[in-house]
């Protein structure tokens, strides 16, 4: 039963993880031998883990970043200038 | 030096002339460290492993040795009479033949080939180092959460590549370490970018890349310093260099080999798209398992119902109900079944009876005799006496009679 988790940390996750939890929601629901009560726990928390999914990608944007050595050694990343 | 130890105009040993020589071209400028472009011939090599040949145009001849020690860390391709090279070493007098030589450290090819010998040449040498081994070569990150690339800033290489990964995987995280990508100085800078992508650190994947063009153009890509930092770097590496057709030491080096630059982006990174397949599959077998859950829910429901409506009072009192009736029906049957046994038993008893009643037997002719004083039945003479009344029942009715004898 170590899948469910709180819903307010489902936003901390980053895709892979939501996608992962996915499948172990699937994997779970899959044991036909839970109680209905624990069998809705894990069918509500895989729909809102596929939505989170879903959100995410529609809300993605690439992020692109350019490296570079500053003047003391250090290196940085900072957005990308193609002009 | 020695010419001014001596007195102008003295002879001079052939030793010594020799030697002067030697000097003279040892000490030169120009001539101790000289690259000479000519054609080779007369080539010889003994078993010594010490090469010897002419190099020469239309004018005139250089004699050169190339010595087994000098031609092994030089990696020089193996010489024919006729191959255009550029020998680069340095002049000597070799005093006991008379001989001025070329002391050869380096040969390089010429023309066409040229390009294509040096290529040769590295790769062979790599390839030996164990650099292109397939153990070498690390399995790429399936889902990278940041890509790094090392290219151009100016190339339309790394446009194309961004369109890539934005459209197959904007959930990742692009970091670029700008480099030269053609010219003299493009080995170190490309080298260059790669250590610092790995100092960074946070690529899980790295693509090398540039657009296609010529074979000079690629050569940086050729070059041994960039292949030593590819296999160096503790981040696996994608090479997308050129065409689908070009090849370069690069591509033998990286973990895996692109074709073009586009084909790098492709390779490191996933498709949304499968994601998205995989993710509302799941959504639809969630939807499916819970069903199979409800159903039999219900199911149970039901059956718990069902054994609930056998177990309650009114049920059994309704199958008690039932019994009754069905008990107080059979009672009846019973009852008019024995009445009719009883009739039966009646009657025959009656005609039993009947069969035996003494009216019948008087019917027949016999009598009932009575005394007329106590009505008391006589059944043996013994009872009467002469004189007494008697009354003798009849069918139709009594006698009165006097006894006279008995």
């Amino acid at each position: 039963m170590g899948v469910l988790l709180r819903m307010d940390a489902l936003t901390t996750l980053s895709y892979e993880e939501a996608f992962e939890k996915l499948e172990q929601a699937v994997v779970a629901l899959q044991d036909g031998r839970l109680d209905l009560d624990h069998a809705l726990k894990h069918y509500e928390e895989g729909m809102k883990l596929a939505q989170y999914c879903h959100d995410l990608l529609q809300r993605a944007e690439l992020r692109v970043q350019q490296l570079r050595v500053t003047d003391n050694g250090d290196l940085e990343s900072e957005p990308l200038d193609l002009t | 030096m020695l010419y001014n130890e001596l007195e102008p105009a003295a002879d001079w040993s052939v030793a010594q002339v020799a030697r002067y020589l030697k000097e003279l071209l040892e000490t030169d400028e120009e001539l101790r460290d000289i690259r000479v472009r000519g054609e080779i011939s007369g080539c010889k090599t003994y078993a010594s492993g010490h090469c010897y040949f002419t190099l020469k145009d239309a004018e005139a001849q250089l004699p050169c040795v190339f010595f087994k020690h000098a031609r092994r860390l030089s990696a020089a391709p193996d010489l024919r009479d006729g191959m255009a090279v550029v020998a680069s070493g340095r002049f000597s007098f070799y005093e006991r033949d008379g001989k001025l030589q070329l002391y050869v450290e380096q040969v390089e090819a010429l023309g066409e080939g040229a390009l294509a010998t040096r290529f040769e040449q590295l790769k062979k040498r790599l390839q030996a180092e164990g650099l292109f081994d397939v153990e070498r070569k690390r399995a790429l990150p399936l889902a990278p959460m940041v890509v790094g690339i090392v290219t151009s800033l100016q190339a339309a290489a790394l446009r194309d590549m961004l369109r890539v990964l934005r459209t197959r995987y904007p959930l990742t995280r692009v970091v670029i370490a700008p480099s030269l990508v053609q010219g003299s100085e493009a080995p170190a800078a490309l080298a260059q970018a790669l250590d610092l992508l790995n100092e960074h650190g946070e690529a899980e994947v790295i693509i090398v890349a540039r657009g296609g063009g010529s074979i000079e153009e690629l050569w940086a890509f050729n070059e041994e310093i960039v292949a030593r930092a590819i296999a160096r770097s503790r981040i696996p590496v994608i090479s997308g260099v050129g065409h689908e057709t070009d090849f370069t030491i690069s591509d033998f080096v990286a973990d895996q080999r692109a074709s073009t630059p586009t084909a790098a982006a492709t390779a490191a990174v996933p498709n949304i798209v499968d994601y998205q397949a995989a993710t509302l599959g799941y959504q639809r077998e969630l939807g499916i398992l819970i069903e199979d859950y409800l159903l039999r829910s219900r199911e149970d429901l039901e059956s718990a119902e069902r054994q609930l409506e056998r177990e309650s009072p009114r049920s059994q009192l309704e199958r008690m109900q039932q019994e009754l009736d069905g008990t107080s029906e059979t009672l009846q049957v019973e009852m008019q079944h024995r009445l009719a046994l009883q009739n039966e038993r009646l009657k025959g008893a009656a005609m039993s009876l009947h069969a035996l009643s003494p009216l019948l037997t008087i019917a027949r002719g016999f009598s009932v005799v009575r005394r007329a004083a106590d009505q008391r039945i006589v059944s043996s003479t013994t009872q009467v006496q002469t004189g007494d009344e008697l009354a003798i029942q009849v069918t139709d009715g009594q006698i009165v009679a006097r006894v006279t004898t008995h």
